[in-house]
């Protein structure tokens, strides 16, 4: 009786365990953030890109009016593949880009820029990094969409044509 | 060479603009207790990536600015969520991650002890 | 051709295993002695897979880049040292060293154990060809090392830099060996358990088994901790990272069961607790092969992952875990209680603590590897399971095992009194004293490490005591225990009297502490064969007056386009001094990490001396304790 007892318990901890690594083996094992969580604006206070005046995000945001942050690179090879969309979404008058310039040097960035075009209204400067991470930003290319001071939806990597397609359904 | 020493050494005589040591092992220590999001399976003070040279300068920062360990796993915990955090939180989530290694141990100790007990009463 | 040969034989090999398992049956129904051809035929099972990882070798040496393996993994510039080391470096390649190992250890095994059963060897035959043709299965159908590309490309995508090295080219296989060796102990339990043999000459028999798995298991964790120190560049030697877990398990249960089998061997007690040791160790050997191959953990060493790979495994590893579970229920027979007679203080009692603790440091470490996995699975909330959590959990506990692992061997069988009580009492006055006055020195939390530090040095001076009373009796385990006592010393050592600073510096720059400055003097330009390298000068000055040169690299390497930071480690019998620089996005400034880290290579040495206990207690001839 006691060893069946036993023998029952053994089978189903160990049915159960083989459904959930079986199940697990579905799930990813990356770092995936909550795309559609809404957050708050985190307020900043950054050098302009151009000329090193100070912008600040208060005055950044207007209600009423739809932003994309792009945090970029001119050394990150997948913004490269996305800027061509955002050159595209440039043109829908509802929506204004704005540049986060993330680790990059004036030099570089200004002849990426020369290259392949200039989406943003304004392009702010993130030195070293510091202020991607108030964003919760983890690397580049990033982007963010916000609507009266909100995050309302984030994408990770590079923005392909079904993410412009998704952006511009939002803002119509 | 010897050049190079003495005005080093008088340097650290004359600056007094140390960073603390105590500054330095609460950074480190905040730093091996995060995970470094973009890498496999690394924490944040062993990696070298983008990602952790940049929050690494965050933590220092907020140490400077006065913020506390907590405040400081909390900051993160918000902005990226519990996965950041190599020391999990004791909550409903984690009770059996927590309890179930100690209810292990106090099982195999009954186990033990009863082994003895059930002899002495065959005895 | 060579990658053609090897393809066909391990067709080959696969197929004598139902020649192995036609006669084994046949000669179950019909003889007392076993079958020459059975060993014939196990030899050569070996033999084709033999071939087979020879064809794989040879098809990297000639870099043969129609072979898909060679062509995702060398490249012609490599070193021949790694063109060969590449054939087990991956996936593929390693899973082909698993399959050597099982048929050679399958092939030994029969030829050494000629004084038992015949049942029982044949039984073990049977559960490792179940064992065999798993893994013959699951590389031909998932993993084939011999893929073909057509048409051949001219040069080969390179190996990893980071896997270019001396230490982690031997890693594998003394691990596998390790791994397999436990594979042994698995079929010859079920074996045992089928054909009633599970008595104390099959301890004694199996004891050899359980040893030489043990020394090959834990050289081979060490080779890994030592790569991951020399070549990681984060001047750390174990991360908890999942995939190191996933080898400590399977540590755990084997020092476990060679503990068990030592009172076995004795007396037939413990022995259900014997069989699900020997299951479990290998059931770890492959959960830890599944958690690692299928990628359903975020680690640093991953292999290229594949979902199908996965669940194969898992299908395979629970086939074998209910199999283990139903032979165990309806075969085997506990114990008769009478010879269950031993009393508080006794050797088995001492016994019976060690694998008390064991298995807690075995809950801890695996609840902590798979806990996130369910919790993802259940609620869907990803949480991180790292060092904070396994140090809170195993560090207090390790201070009544040191202690019971100091007094454990004192003791007799049986019966037994404290012995040596007058030294024991100093040894233990003494440790604290020593451990006050040098922990009072730093400033840390005094308590906990006090006491940790005391229990290890209370272990230190009892065993080292013993060398002295008991000269050549019991030396192999002294030595172990003397060798844990040194690990957990230099460890703790080396963890509350390290310092470390992470910090950006320019060119010329300085960094200042309270303890040393660092001058960023200037850095170099150098060609190496398959890489460029930038090498940094920084002097750094100690405020007792004494100096170091450092130089760390940053190494660019063409094939594949990686770059890699190549720490410089200066080594002295008591301290390392650490340092490496990495490059910074669009910075002038560099990354540059310094660590001085006490005590480093003597957890190098107290490793290999535990091992070393295991590998006398090998050779011993004569049965002793």
């Amino acid at each position: 009786m006691k060893s069946k007892v036993i023998a029952i318990t053994l089978i189903l901890f160990f049915l159960i365990t083989f459904v959930i690594f079986f199940k697990g083996l579905k799930n990813s094992n990356v770092y995936t953030p909550s795309s559609n969580q809404e957050k708050e604006v985190p307020s900043f206070e950054l050098k302009s890109f151009e000329d090193n005046t100070k912008i600040i995000s208060e005055k950044t945001f207007k209600t009423n009016q739809y932003y994309l942050m792009n945090v970029w690179a001119s050394w990150c090879i997948p913004c490269r593949d996305e800027h061509k969309f955002l050159m595209e979404l440039k043109k829908d008058k509802k929506i204004e880009l704005i540049g986060f310039n993330y680790k990059d040097n004036f030099k570089n960035a200004t002849s990426f820029l020369k290259d392949l075009g200039n989406p943003y209204n304004i392009i702010v400067s993130d030195k070293d990094g510091i202020a991607s991470i108030n964003w919760g930003a983890y690397g580049v290319p990033e982007s963010f969409l916000i609507y009266e001071n909100k995050i309302i939806k984030r994408f990770i990597g590079p923005i392909n044509d079904e993410d412009l397609l998704e952006i511009k359904k939002i803002i119509r | 060479m010897r050049f190079v020493h003495i005005f080093l050494i008088v340097s650290i005589i004359l600056n007094f603009n140390f960073i603390k040591a105590d500054e330095i092992k609460t950074e480190n220590k905040i730093a091996k207790n995060l995970r470094c999001l973009i890498c496999q399976g690394q924490s944040v003070y062993d990696s070298d990536s983008e990602f952790a040279i940049s929050l690494k300068l965050v933590i220092k920062n907020k140490i400077q600015e006065g913020m506390s360990e907590e405040q400081i796993y909390s900051f993160l915990k918000i902005k990226y969520g519990e996965w950041i955090l190599y020391d999990p939180v004791f909550n409903k989530n984690t009770y059996f991650l927590w309890l179930l290694p100690i209810l292990i141990f106090l099982a195999g100790g009954a186990i033990i002890i009863r082994r003895f007990y059930n002899k002495n009463n065959l005895d | 051709m060579a990658s053609f040969i090897g393809s066909y034989s391990l067709g080959f090999g696969l197929f004598f295993s139902i020649f192995i398992i036609f006669f084994s049956i046949i000669n179950l129904k019909n003889s007392e002695v076993l079958d020459k051809k059975i060993i014939s035929f196990t030899f050569i099972q070996f033999f084709f897979v033999f071939i087979s990882f020879l064809g794989l070798i040879i098809s990297f040496i000639i870099s043969d880049f129609s072979n898909e393996t060679v062509f995702n993994h060398s490249h012609t510039t490599k070193p021949l040292f790694y063109k060969i080391s590449g054939a087990w470096g991956n996936h593929e390649g390693s899973l082909l060293l698993w399959l050597l190992v099982l048929t050679l250890f399958i092939s030994i095994f029969l030829m050494k154990s000629n004084q038992q059963p015949t049942k029982y060897r044949i039984f073990t035959l049977l559960f490792q060809q179940i064992i065999i043709i798993g893994f013959f299965v699951f590389l031909i159908k998932t993993s084939s090392p011999f893929n073909y590309i057509f048409p051949k490309p001219n040069e080969g995508l390179g190996l990893n830099p980071i896997l270019q090295d001396p230490a982690l080219a031997i890693h594998p296989p003394i691990l596998y060996l390790g791994y397999v060796g436990s594979s042994i102990i698995f079929s010859s339990a079920l074996g045992a358990m089928v054909t009633t043999h599970v008595s104390k000459e099959w301890a004694k028999h199996i004891k050899r088994w359980v040893l030489a798995s043990w020394v090959f298991l834990t050289l081979g964790i060490l080779l890994g901790s030592i790569w991951a120190y020399y070549e990681l560049g984060w001047g750390g030697f174990w991360f908890w990272d999942p995939v190191e877990n996933v080898s400590l398990m399977p540590w755990f249960a084997l020092t476990t069961l060679l503990h068990c089998i030592l009172v076995l061997e004795k007396k037939k007690i413990l022995t259900s607790w014997a069989m699900i040791l020997s299951i479990a160790t290998f059931a770890l050997s492959m959960s830890g092969t599944f958690l690692v191959r299928s990628g359903i953990l975020n680690s640093v060493h991953t292999f290229a992952n594949d979902p199908e790979r996965g669940l194969f495994i898992l299908i395979f590893l629970f086939t074998l875990i209910f199999l283990s579970i139903f032979i165990f229920i309806f075969f085997h027979s506990e114990e008769e209680k009478i010879e269950n007679n031993f009393f508080w203080l006794s050797k088995e009692t001492s016994i019976l603590v060690n694998n008390w603790f064991m298995m807690y440091f075995l809950s801890v470490v695996l609840i902590g590897t798979i806990y996130p996995i369910f919790l993802e699975v259940i609620t869907a909330n990803k949480i991180s399971v790292g060092p904070p959590f396994y140090n809170k959990l195993i560090i207090p506990f390790l201070i009544p095992f040191l202690l019971a692992m100091a007094i454990g061997p004192k003791l007799n069988w049986i019966k037994s009194d404290f012995k040596d009580k007058f030294y024991m009492i100093i040894f233990l006055m003494i440790s604290f004293l020593l451990s006050a006055l040098i922990i009072r020195e730093f400033n840390i939390s005094f308590l906990i490490n006090t006491i940790l530090v005391t229990s290890a040095f209370f272990l230190f001076f009892s065993t080292l005591r013993e060398f002295f009373i008991k000269r050549l009796k019991n030396l192999s385990q002294n030595i172990a225990h003397f060798g844990f006592s040194l690990l957990i010393l230099s460890i703790i050592f080396n963890n509350i009297f390290s310092n470390e600073v992470i910090t950006n510096l320019k060119i010329g720059e300085t960094f200042k502490s309270e303890k040393f400055i660092i001058n960023f003097e200037n850095i170099n330009q150098e060609n190496g064969k398959n890489f460029k390298a930038i090498i940094g000068k920084f002097n750094v000055l100690y405020t007792d007056g004494s100096s170091d040169t450092l130089n760390p690299e940053l190494r660019i390497y063409n094939q594949p386009n990686i770059i890699t930071s190549e720490a410089d480690i200066k080594t002295n019998l008591l301290t390392d001094k650490f340092m490496t620089m990495n490059y910074v996005q669009n910075q002038e400034y560099f990354n540059i990490r310094y660590q001085i880290k006490p005590f480093m290579i003597w957890i190098w040495i107290s490793v290999i001396l535990i091992s070393f206990g295991g590998l006398l207690s090998f050779f011993k001839k004569r049965y002793e304790i």
